[in-house]
């Protein structure tokens, strides 16, 4: 199966060299190329974007429409050992969600854990081009791939945890960060990963002792290192092998009531810190959830303006939002301790695992409800965030998918920043704690178009380090675009609401390296995308040495063999190297 | 009101299960037994005609409220008869497969013989009244869900297999027989009647509603700590003869206010 796919990649590519595509008359928003809605044609050859192509080229009328580049996601569960298991936990949430096959697609079920192929038609359907999962344990890199394999419509790569790692919390404990690097730069090719992922760093393996930490100053048990030089010691590492994308940080005390002074203390190891690159030092996602203040239940609120004020004076962070949608859905990070406190509260079914050396996932159902204090609260943090954060290129919309709602409620939430009518019309329906709790009621910014398609894609490809190709319409770029029907001439999305979360909903043309694979909101193509992974070269000798360790501990602890553990090429759809030089000679 | 029949006579038995949950009266209504028989059912991975399985007779009122299905024999390997449901009347002179009246919201279903396990799954109204014996997950809730029937009615005149009643969240589960292990397990409301022996574990981690067993209890948890004795207590609006034993639990569950009544 997985050779078929590569060669019917190879023919594929071939047939798209010959297409020639332009898209006349669209509103464009490339917010990299500083174009805000300017009328202006897109040309498209080879899969690519270009100045000019041939006058017979097939020609797509995008008058009266929005053209913007594909959306780019980075960060939502869609694949990996916790989302599957997501799935073996809630077969509820598949029976009641249930789309019939028709002659190109796939038959889908789910909500919060659609069916790997629906995870791709959806996100194809919204008009994104480029999804990363937010989490794979090292251990089921095998796995993710696999369900990354069946992800169609999509470029696709992911985040490998690296938070709660032995070998790394012990590199770092020692300050060998030359040691860790090689590591890591190992670890991300063994997994075909793209960038560290640290998850409430040291609170997973302390979980193993029935624990957690609660500050990033408690020190891990057993290993002398604290939370805080986990997330600064990769930081460092990150620099060093040059990676495209920043460390991307799920703080400590997730969740929890007076979080904001443990994210205020984390954001702050970023000073005086320098990126290797232009792209920030840190990504600090779905800080919805880390953003309350209050010591009780009853003092629970928001503390956005806090972390907006302390995003706003750093220059080298980046943020992504982890928005709420009301309703139902289904916990899954790789912080267990969290989701056991999270089911305790609950009362719910509830589903934990221990990854052996590297991490301990949780998974929980959850109802947002919008009687309940908190979801309310919770709801308008993540709006907050989004709209007291004033550069719009450090803020990108998420749901952190499917923790704060299912990603295809995206279009919702996109209607709630354009509109504040939209949010007070929402808010006349829920618990009075928002109006007590948050400050939401007094914000009035409404996010333009421009900012939006900053929010979830150009800031995203930025972030990513994938500026280059991605997230913009710029000659030599990816031909991934995005087109909506919303005329902004026309629709004032502060009243007309409504529509603009319809026409986002459904893309009018969602264009995949030259190949259209939207229409009207209907897939009419299917095709496999690139799966991208971080090659990082370091120096023989030091990855020798580095070597002998991870061989002598793998003997010792892990239920798997070395030679067992590297995913190969052959699992990948595409596989695409991005190789990086590293200063590690 | 005057009922029309349509009479369904099965062919012969499927040799795999057969999905038909076309069969209802809100689906026949208004259509000619041409139609009727064009109708899907879903035989493994194959999309079948009714055609294929019934012979189909009579006339179907354009009100599904007057019309009465009358099947004719055995189909004890045809699955979701009644599903769905909102009106009418479905009558099975044999027995019939799982999911009998699953997510049935109105109308009445009776059952000559057995119905097999899932019958008045997620039930929200209406009538299931069997005859015979059920199986497993009577009135329960799908698998992994917490909500299950939620109102209307189930009579069974035999028994009923493993976790009747499971995750109740309102109506009425009759048993005129004995009942299997984990009878009412997590249910919150409505009331579970049982005529003859309720199984083990009964009322596990109930959190509401009433469970009235007229016969004996086959082991009682300790998380029921007994209440008081009652003389010809009203349960639920009903009134009951003869003196029970009220328990009230689940103490396993925090804030558990299920009552348990056990006849002596």
């Amino acid at each position: 199966m997985m050779l078929k796919s590569l060669k019917d990649s190879g023919i594929g590519f071939w047939r798209v060299s010959e297409m020639e595509l332009v898209l006349k008359n669209g509103f464009v928003y490339d917010p990299a190329n500083n174009i805000n809605g300017e009328k202006k044609d897109i040309f498209i050859k080879n899969g690519k974007i270009v100045e000019s192509v041939n006058r017979n080229a097939k020609k797509i009328d995008c008058s009266g429409k929005i053209v913007m580049p594909g959306g780019v996601e980075i960060h939502s569960h869609i694949a990996g050992g916790k989302v599957n298991s997501g799935r073996i936990l809630r077969p509820e949430d598949h029976f009641k969600h249930v789309q019939a096959k028709t002659g190109l697609r796939r038959g889908c079920t789910g909500y919060s854990t659609p069916s790997t192929f629906a995870v791709g038609y959806l996100y194809s359907q919204l008009g994104y081009t480029t999804a990363f999962t937010g989490a794979i344990p090292p251990l089921t890199a095998r796995h993710t791939h696999e369900e990354l394999h069946d992800i169609p419509m999509l470029d696709k790569s992911g985040l490998v945890l690296m938070g709660n790692n032995w070998f790394l919390l012990r590199y770092l404990r020692d300050k060998d960060y030359e040691r860790a690097a090689v590591y890591v730069a190992w670890l991300l090719k063994a997994t075909r990963g793209y960038a560290i992922k640290i998850v409430n760093p040291g609170g997973g393996e302390a979980w193993g002792w029935g624990k957690n930490v609660r500050s990033i100053d408690d020190p891990v048990p057993h290993f002398d290192i604290t939370p805080g030089e986990i997330i600064s010691g990769l930081m460092e590492v990150n620099e060093l092998l040059n990676l495209p994308h920043s460390i991307h940080v799920h703080f400590n005390n997730l969740g929890r009531m007076g979080n904001y002074t443990t994210t205020i203390d984390s954001l702050e190891l970023t000073r005086g810190k320098k990126s290797s690159h232009d792209r920030q030092v840190m990504q600090a996602t779905h800080l919805q959830f880390h953003s309350y203040g209050g010591d009780s239940w009853k003092t629970f609120e928001s503390r956005s303006d806090e972390i907006a004020k302390d995003v706003n004076r750093r220059d080298n962070i980046a943020m992504d939002t982890g928005n709420l949608i009301f309703g139902d859905t289904t916990t899954m990070t790789a912080d267990a301790p969290m989701e056991y406190y999270l089911a305790s509260l609950t009362k719910y079914k509830w589903m934990n695992r221990d990854i052996e050396l590297e991490t301990s996932p949780g998974i929980t159902p959850m109802f947002y409800s919008k009687k309940s204090p908190i979801s309310t609260v919770q709801w308008a943090v993540g709006l907050e965030l989004a709209l007291l954060i004033d550069d719009p290129w450090k803020v990108m919309i998420t749901t952190d998918h499917p923790n704060g709602g299912p990603f295809i409620n995206y279009p919702t939430v996109f209607a709630w920043l354009m509109s504040s009518k939209y949010r007070e019309e929402t808010m006349t329906g829920l618990n009075s704690a928002v109006e007590k709790k948050a400050i939401l009621a007094t914000i009035d910014r409404e996010l333009d178009f421009n900012e939006i398609a900053i929010g979830t894609r150009a800031a995203q490809a930025k972030s990513l380090g994938l500026q280059e190709t991605k997230g913009h319409l710029g000659a030599g770029a990816d031909a991934d675009i995005a087109v909506y029907d919303i005329n902004p001439e026309v629709i004032d999305p502060s009243r007309d609401y409504k529509a603009i979360e319809k026409s986002f909903r459904m893309a009018a043309y969602t264009i995949k390296d030259g190949k259209i694979l939207v229409r009207d909101g209907e897939i009419v193509k299917v095709v496999d995308g690139k799966t991208l992974y971080v090659n990082a070269e370091v120096g023989e000798e030091l990855k020798k040495d580095v070597m002998k360790d991870i061989e002598y501990n793998f003997k010792r602890f892990y239920s798997v063999n070395l030679n067992n553990y590297p995913v190969q090429e052959l699992y990948l759809t595409n596989p695409t190297a991005i190789n990086i030089e590293t200063k590690l000679e | 009101m005057p009922m029309k029949d349509i009479l369904l006579k099965p062919l012969d038995q499927p040799v795999y299960t057969l999905e038909a949950e076309v069969v209802k009266p809100d689906d026949f209504a208004g259509k000619s037994i041409e139609e009727i028989l064009e109708l899907e059912v879903y035989y493994g991975n194959r999309v079948g005609k009714l055609r294929d399985f019934f012979d189909v007779s009579g006339e179907a009122p354009d009100n599904p409220e007057e019309l009465r299905i009358v099947i004719d024999g055995d189909i004890s390997r045809i699955k979701r008869i009644g599903q769905k449901m909102k009106a009418g009347e479905i009558f099975v002179k044999g027995s019939a497969g799982m999911y009998v009246g699953a997510l049935m919201e109105g109308g009445k279903i009776t059952v000559e013989g057995n119905v097999d396990s899932f019958s008045g799954m997620m039930m929200r109204g209406g009538e299931i009244y069997i005859k015979g014996d059920a199986g497993e997950y009577l009135g329960c809730t799908y698998r992994g869900d917490r909500l299950g029937m939620r109102g209307g009615i189930i009579i069974v005149e035999g028994n009923s297999g493993m976790e009747t009643g499971q995750f109740l969240n309102g109506g009425k589960i009759i048993i005129k027989g004995n009942t299997g292990a984990f009878t009412g397990v997590h249910m919150k409301k409505g009331m579970i009647v049982v005529d003859g022996k309720a199984g083990v574990r009964t009322g596990g981690q109930m959190t509401g509603g009433a469970i009235v067993v007229k016969g004996e209890i086959e082991s009682l948890l300790p998380g029921f700590d007994l209440d008081k004795r009652v003389e010809n207590p009203s349960i639920e609006n009903e009134p009951f003869n003869g003196s029970f034993d009220k328990y009230s639990g689940d103490s396993a569950e925090k804030g558990a206010k299920g009552s348990l009544y056990v006849k002596i």
